[in-house]
């Protein structure tokens, strides 16, 4: 079992560092190309939200990154020290009237290329689940 | 012609404006605007914008690239223009497909095939 815990501060730039340290663990226990893909989408679309909607871009406030990983799944908790929100009012972006509206794919993707995402109240704290076995080849 | 801004290549082929992007990952939300911004001086730069974006070297991208890419879409549409997206990854293009951008965008294989549906 690779594990880790640490947290980065509420700047876009950091969110490389967070990458490398999970991704890392990744390559290192033989996940392939299709994962290491849907990590780093799943990865940025969380830390974003959680810098920029979560903490507002405020420096002094911090994001937490755990992660538990083994040859079969791995999972990631990510934390920050906003209010949180409601999952469900995050309009559907595949509808047809928001599909030319910029933002607000991120869940979305979270979702599409993890196996299991779950957000705990007051939604501030996001877990990730990836199982390498329903993830080997997306549908 | 070819020239080469800062995160962008830019040529010109039979009067469509040929955009290829520098970067293997557009992913980090700062290098994301700076695309966003040269993208949109490329196109109030053109009357009626016919531009072809290709992902030939594109290996990630992520939910604010997509929205750079509508903003985009949404600009040259007022302008009466075309935009088409050519050469995407197989993973980059299922992003698309979860998304249901596949059908706001003219996705083709190649660069040749994109340049031909121009009208």
């Amino acid at each position: 079992m690779h594990e880790g815990e640490f947290a980065i501060p509420s700047r876009l730039e950091e969110m490389a560092k967070a990458e490398q340290i999970v991704l890392g663990t990744l390559e290192r226990l033989g996940y392939d190309e299709t994962a290491a893909f849907a990590l780093r989408l799943a990865l940025q679309e969380a830390l974003s939200n959680a810098i920029v909607h979560g903490n507002e871009s405020r420096p002094e406030r911090f994001v937490s990154v755990s992660y538990r990983a083994d040859a079969a799944r791995i999972v990631i908790e990510i934390e920050d020290e906003g209010i949180g929100f409601d999952p469900a009012a995050v309009p559907d972006p595949t509808r047809e009237e928001n599909l030319r509206i910029p933002s607000g794919r991120g869940i979305a993707l979270m979702r599409a290329f993890m196996t299991g995402v779950e957000f705990t109240p007051p939604c501030n704290r996001v877990r990730m689940v990836y199982e390498r076995a329903k993830r080997t080849k997306q549908a | 012609m070819t020239s080469t801004a800062s995160r962008l290549r830019v040529s010109e082929r039979n009067g469509v404006t040929c955009i290829g992007f520098i970067d293997r990952n557009i992913l980090d939300e700062a290098n994301i605007q700076r695309i966003g911004d040269e993208l949109s001086r490329v196109v109030e730069g053109l009357v009626q914008p016919k531009m072809l974006i290709s992902f030939s070297n594109v290996d990630h991208l992520s939910s604010a690239a997509l929205g750079t890419l509508i903003t985009i879409n949404n600009k040259i549409r007022a302008k009466d223009g075309q935009l088409r997206l050519a050469e995407i990854d197989s993973q980059i293009q299922e992003v698309f497909a979860i998304t249901k951008l596949d059908r706001v965008f003219q996705i083709h294989d190649s660069v040749d095939q994109a340049l031909a549906s121009f009208s």
